[in-house]
């Protein structure tokens, strides 16, 4: 393994205040509830104290969303998209910042909230700016009318990115929005309330509370909320779904994955092991649609962990700031528990782990990648979600055994696929229950490409053309 | 029945009973209830479905769906056209069970029963040009979304005997899901003779099956089924039930079609549109390598 000197980035760029208020109605207000504190995952350093919304809170901003609401859907299209444009701009000018402050209060790589999240997050606003003038041809009736206040929660694993998937599609079609970031990441969500007012976006159109579960639960059941869009865990998800029962609020949920990435034996190896690693080790893991169970051509099995293994050797976990860090932080020591409880359960029940031999910092939270081999199909580690850098390792020999394991779970998020064939490639794709499969690549995400899940991973599409449906009255 | 019936010979008389996986068996659990004209005179027994015949109608779905949603869309827009011609050979008989069960017009609603398959038949093949789309991702990808089947999906029929039903089910097979409906409970009689229809369209058996007796009862099992992906409450008209159905429905995330707000109690009557056909549908996205 190569020695490389640290290469920090430098944190002089990001100016993060002693405390944060909540965003409404275009202006910072202190918040009701009990303030909290968020952290480095990395450090464990305090390093801000944020306002917590109370149901209260929850309503002034519904109703600030909801005063904005009938000048921001009356605007022409085309003066929507150029508020859009313009939070494009200023997200690709303050990118730095930004990606630098995403990976203090997230703990991810900077590699990877400058390299992947920061141009997708302006890839967002971009694309959907260019849909507000243009929904009459989107395939929805020659005048799509929008919802009106979208009551938006996102989850703590892609801070930023989530909030772009969130309040672009709803913008662009003429709704306004409250959105509440998760507790443990809210400053790049709060540093976006900022570039709202740089963009001179009028007040009330986007509106942040931050808080807790209750916070999330007094935006969802607010009455005046006419659509509810949640990212997170499959749990919060079914809740969410029964709470809305009886209402008229239109509904997407993105949930939970337990993905199947399927390596064939003719698939180009060297290929496959490079995006195993980035489909489960990708953000530590901590992603809804991270490939977690490894299915392999039992022909190959053994060449395959191999390479992997010697692949994983060489990844290098630490500082999120450094840029050659491939794995960061944990987010949380809630999260950090609930890793070790699920893998101390696979090696309870049978399955055989491995971990290279990697140094854990000694302050933070922190969790080495780790493979599971042995695994059979009604562990826990192959059924449930650990949204941690853990891949489970499971074996087949035909393509119709690879279909039948793969579609073997609730969730129906996503799926890869690793083979030179194409043909099997489509003929793979046609029979896996999920709402992306990647072939020979994995983790991939564009604005124009669809995504969202069957089964219990949720409803509804976030991206692209059918991203505007959660977002408008059909 | 309502006709009077010749002292020469006495006729044989149709014993009304479920569809299920293809077959008509009574309830398992020998239930059934009196059916009355809108006049009130008495016109058959029909079975009351119980619990166990909900889950076995469950199961007989689950077991179709992969045939059917495997089939050409060309294939299964061929066999609704089919159904439709079915209908329109019996049109006679609906007519009068219509009449029975005190539908306006009888005549003219068996005609919209019949164009209303007609329209939805022609879908099959052209609602995932329509809902599809090919993506223009930054990189060397072809991607494509389309719409493929949510599943099994449980439906509770409009009070409406038999327009009301072809309305809600037609849009839910074509797309190659398979389903399990509730039929009205006031006037089920015309829905076990559309399963006659079916079953003589080469629609393959467990696609549609057909349930009889109270959706009160039946619905919130079905809405509950963890084996059910999606459920559409258009027949839903007591507010409460249709809340505990979502409720129950959320366990496992299945996707619901409320129904309409009593001011537009009977939208499933109105021009169909596709909502009726998205709403039963997953949108799959594929990131397929371009290269040499």
């Amino acid at each position: 393994m190569f020695e490389y000197a640290p290469a920090p980035e430098s944190r002089d760029v990001v100016d993060i205040k002693p405390s944060y208020g909540l965003f409404i109605g275009g202006e910072f207000t202190d918040g009701t509830g009990t303030p909290f504190k968020t952290v480095n995952p990395a450090s464990e350093e305090v390093l801000s104290e944020v306002a917590s919304a109370s149901a209260d809170d929850v309503d002034r901003a519904v109703r600030a969303a909801r005063e904005a609401f009938g000048t921001w859907s009356a605007m022409p299209g085309s003066e929507r998209a150029k508020y859009l444009f313009r939070i494009a701009r200023i997200i690709q000018e303050r990118s730095r910042e930004l990606a630098v402050l995403e990976s203090l209060d997230n703990g991810k790589p900077i590699r990877e909230s400058r390299d992947v999240d920061l141009p997708l997050v302006a890839a967002h606003f971009f694309y959907y700016a260019g849909w507000a003038d243009k929904l009459s041809y989107a395939g929805y009736g020659p005048s799509p009318r929008p919802l009106g206040v979208a009551g938006q929660v996102i989850p703590w694993n892609f801070p930023l990115l989530m909030l772009a998937w969130k309040i672009a599609p709803a913008l662009a079609c003429g709704n306004t929005v409250v959105l509440k970031p998760a507790e443990t990441t809210p400053l790049t969500a709060l540093l976006f309330a900022e570039i709202c007012r740089q963009a001179d976006l009028p007040p009330g159109v986007v509106n942040i509370v931050t808080g807790a579960g209750e916070t999330g639960a007094a935006l969802v059941n607010h009455p005046d909320v006419d659509k509810v869009a949640f990212t997170g865990s499959t749990e919060v998800g079914r809740l969410i779904a029964r709470s809305v029962a009886g209402t008229r609020k239109k509904v997407t949920l993105e949930l939970g994955g337990k993905a199947a990435n399927i390596v064939f034996d003719d698939a180009a190896l060297d290929q496959a092991v490079e995006g195993v690693v980035n489909g489960i080790f990708f953000n530590q893991g901590h992603v809804c649609c991270a490939g977690s169970r490894l299915l392999v051509q039992e022909s190959i099995a053994e060449e395959l962990l191999e390479a992997l293994k010697r692949r994983l050797a060489t990844l290098r976990l630490g500082d999120p700031l450094d840029k050659n860090t491939d794995i960061g932080a944990i987010n949380s020591a809630a999260q950090l528990a609930k890793i070790r409880e699920l893998s101390d359960h696979g090696e309870l029940e049978g399955a055989e782990r491995w971990s290279p031999a990697c140094a854990l910092p000694e302050r933070g939270f922190w969790f080495p990648p780790t493979i599971f081999t042995g695994v059979a199909q009604s562990h826990r580690i192959a059924r449930e979600e650990v949204f941690g850098p853990v891949l489970s390792v499971l074996t087949f020999r035909t393509p119709a055994e690879a279909v039948e394991k793969a579609n073997n779970t609730p969730y129906g998020l996503s799926a890869g696929v690793w083979t030179e064939k194409g043909s099997r490639i489509l003929w793979m794709a046609d029979r896996l229950r999920a709402g992306v499969v990647w072939a020979n690549t994995f983790n991939r995400f564009d604005p124009t490409s669809p995504f969202g899940g069957y089964k219990e991973s949720g409803y509804g599409r976030e991206g692209g053309r059918h991203g505007l449906e959660a977002y408008l009255d059909v | 029945m309502s006709r009077t019936e010749s002292p020469a010979r006495l006729a044989v008389r149709k014993t009304y009973k479920l569809y299920i996986g293809g077959a008509f068996p009574r309830s398992e659990s020998g239930r059934s209830y009196a059916v009355t004209s809108s006049k009130g005179e008495f016109l058959a027994n029909a079975s009351r479905a119980s619990r166990k015949d909900a889950r076995d109608a469950v199961a007989a779905a689950r077991k179709a769906f992969g045939g059917w949603s495997g089939a050409t869309p060309y294939n299964r827009g061929q066999i609704l056209y089919r159904i439709a011609e079915m209908l329109e050979g019996r049109r006679a008989q609906f007519a009068a069970e219509l009449a029975d069960a005190g539908t306006k017009r009888p005549g003219d609603v068996v005609d919209a029963a019949v164009d209303r398959l007609v329209w939805y038949a022609g879908w099959s093949d052209k609602i995932a040009a329509v809902a599809g789309s090919a993506n223009p991702v930054a990189g060397p990808y072809f991607n494509i979304s389309s719409p493929e089947p949510t599943g099994v999906v449980a439906v509770v029929a409009p009070d409406d005997p038999l327009l009301g039903l072809v309305s809600v089910v037609a849009p839910v097979i074509v797309t190659g899901n398979t389903c399990v409906v509730v039929a009205s409970e006031r006037a089920p009689l015309p829905a076990v003779t559309l399963a006659e229809v079916l079953a003589t369209s080469d629609l393959p058996g467990g696609v549609v099956n057909i349930l009889t007796g109270s959706a009160k009862e039946i619905a919130p099992w079905l809405a509950g089924h963890m084996d059910v992906n999606a459920l559409d409450l258009t027949g839903v008209s007591d507010p409460g039930l249709a809340v505990a159905c979502e409720e129950a429905a959320a366990e496992n995330l299945k996707r619901v079609l409320r129904p309409a707000p009593a001011d537009r109690a009977d939208d499933w009557a109105a021009d169909p549109g596709t909502r009726r056909l998205t709403a039963f549908l997953e949108t799959k996205t594929v990131w397929h390598p371009t290269g040499i």
